[in-house]
């Protein structure tokens, strides 16, 4: 298998309080990994560094056979990943339309109405909203164009942070059923993060857990929805 | 009646002044949260190029009018907008990130230090232009007061609609503009879109230079004469339009710069030349008091 990422022993702090504290793992060509997690445990620390904003402080990120360790955060965006951050971060004053325009910005307009028509057959509901403000939508569909405006730069790793927060469960199926066929028709690598165990390890094809910025367990999705220290902590009695 | 009328115009004239020099300080204001001081000094860097670029044309022989002010303009446009971002890469760059109070303080140091630069190069008495463009049509006639609308008060306005037209485009429909608005609302989330934030940063303050060189190229016109303070009165009253507008609204600052104008054309007009100044800002302060926001400002709740 090619690994499209490779985190090794990744230290990240802000100021002085340490939020990662040696992480290493990687991700497969072609796969959905999951890390999964308790609030406050770095995840979204994790896929910050990774894009550069925080800049890890030691260590090793190497994407595709390239180290991106220390690069501005646009320039690692430019090579090819994606992210769709916590809070989902959608333009408020920007049109459905004009947030994903902006998502194509590396791209250019050429192959802009088929991206576009893509996303929409995605999530049919951004193009009935094409012409509201972001702000104006409702959270599940801010997640929807979160999600639709980070496939606009055609990424080929796509980091997904906890698409579910917040979001009614009928709508979070549709989300990850659509997170599913992104990366079953578009061959496209998924790094999910998720509080949600149960729904990020059926989809996954393997799993990480993270536990006070370490990495405590990895396995398949299967097995770790199996093994019963995952099931005490993430699934049952909890989320 | 006919008074009226001449004050109108004379308001729109200037107010057309204010307005283009009033979007580069809400421009920036709205994409790094500081009033750019120096700003105002830009303007007058505008006015001091379009006049030595008039006089060399005039050494090399290029006297034919349209092309002179044509080249006059592209030249200072070009020449003043790589202050403008030059001001920004050298002195409010390397404080991004620092605490507030930083880049204002800096901006005014950058406003002095540009005023002393152009007294140092240029001397301290005030440059003459020879009139280019002069006459008028009389809107009125008979009566003992005669309406008069200058030719170069036309071509200032129509310079501006024009301008204001290329401008909303450029920010709405481009992907500069669509940038340029994204770094706005969110400059972390921008980045993670490949966005370069410091390049939309610095073509920020090249635009809001360009927008104030036209400015300083037309007053150098209208007025026939510059000297290295202009900036500082110019650049607070266009602060001023700025803030009665909606700091950070781009409509807001040319309406406040039309307005501003138009309060200084009538006061001076109707009551008195030496309070004018007066007048505007005392304006400013009533609007500061009933709506804070400014005229078309939006109140900062969608900020998360
Ligand atoms: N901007 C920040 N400044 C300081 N501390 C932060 C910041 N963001 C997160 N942290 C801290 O870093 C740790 C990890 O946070 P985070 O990565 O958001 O966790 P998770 O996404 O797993 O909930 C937490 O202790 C959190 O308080
Ligand atoms: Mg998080």
């Amino acid at each position: 298998m090619n690994k499209v990422l490779t985190i090794e022993n990744v230290q990240t702090f802000y100021g002085h309080i340490q939020a990662l504290h040696g992480v290493s793992l990687d991700v497969d060509e072609g796969e959905i990994a999951t890390l999964i997690g308790a609030n406050g445990a770095g995840k979204s620390t994790l896929l910050m560094t990774i894009c550069g904003d925080p800049q890890a402080r030691s260590g090793r990120i190497v994407y595709k056979g390239e180290e991106i360790t220390g690069k501005p955060t646009y320039e690692i965006m430019r090579m090819g990943i994606a992210q769709s951050p916590e809070g989902r971060r959608i333009f408020p004053r920007m049109t459905v339309l004009e947030n994903l325009q902006i998502g194509a910005t590396i791209l250019g307009p050429d192959r802009f109405e088929e991206d576009l028509a893509k996303v929409y057959e995605l999530f049919p509901i951004l193009k009935e909203r094409e012409r509201q403000r972001g702000g104006t939508l409702s959270g599940g569909e801010q997640q929807m164009l979160a999600i639709g405006r980070a496939l606009m730069s055609r990424p080929r790793l796509l980091l997904l942070d906890e698409p579910s927060l917040g979001i009614a469960p009928l709508i979070v199926k549709r989300i990850f059923e659509a997170i599913r066929r992104i990366n079953e028709e578009e061959k496209m690598t998924i790094f999910l993060v998720e509080q949600n165990a149960h729904h990020a390890l059926r989809l996954a094809h393997r799993g990480y857990v993270m536990v006070n910025g370490r990495i405590q367990l990895t396995g398949s999705g299967r097995d770790l929805l199996a093994n019963p220290e995952v099931r005490a902590a993430y699934l049952e009695g909890g989320r | 009646m006919e008074p009226f009328l001449q004050f109108l115009i004379n308001g729109i004239t200037l107010g057309s002044i204010y307005g283009l020099i009033a979007i580069g300080y809400t421009m920036v204001y709205g994409i790094i949260g500081m009033i750019n001081f120096a700003h105002g000094d830009v303007y007058m860097i505008g006015a001091f190029n379009a006049v030595i670029v008039y006089l060399v044309l005039g050494i090399l022989g290029v006297t034919w009018v349209p092309l002179a002010l044509v080249l006059v303009l592209l030249l200072a446009v070009v020449l003043t907008s790589t202050y403008g971002w030059a001001v920004e890469r050298l002195a409010y760059r390397p404080l991004r990130g620092s605490f507030r109070l930083a880049p204002l303080i800096t901006a005014i140091g950058m406003s002095i230090f540009l005023q002393n630069y152009v007294q140092l190069l240029q001397g301290a008495r005030n440059k003459p232009l020879p009139p280019v463009i002069q006459g008028s049509f009389d809107l009125t006639s008979g009566s003992d007061f005669v309406v008069k609308l200058g030719f170069m008060q036309i071509l200032i306005v129509v310079t501006t609609v024009a301008l204001m037209v290329v401008f909303t485009y450029l920010i709405t429909k481009t992907p500069l503009g669509r940038s340029q608005r994204a770094c706005e609302q969110d400059q972390k989330m921008a980045s993670l879109l490949g966005v370069d934030v410091n390049r939309t940063i610095g073509l920020t303050f090249v635009i809001g230079a360009s927008l104030a060189a036209v400015a300083g190229f037309m007053v150098t016109l209208y007025y026939g004469v510059v000297d290295f303070y202009i900036g500082f009165l110019a650049g607070i009253k266009a602060f001023t339009a700025a803030v009665l507008g909606g700091i950070g609204s781009l409509p807001g600052a040319m309406l406040g710069g039309i307005l501003i104008g138009l309060i200084e054309a009538f006061w001076s007009g109707y009551f008195s030349v030496e309070y004018k100044d007066v007048a505007a800002f005392s304006i400013l302060v009533l609007v500061l008091i009933f709506r804070p926001t400014g005229l078309l400002g939006r109140p900062d709740i969608e900020k998360v």
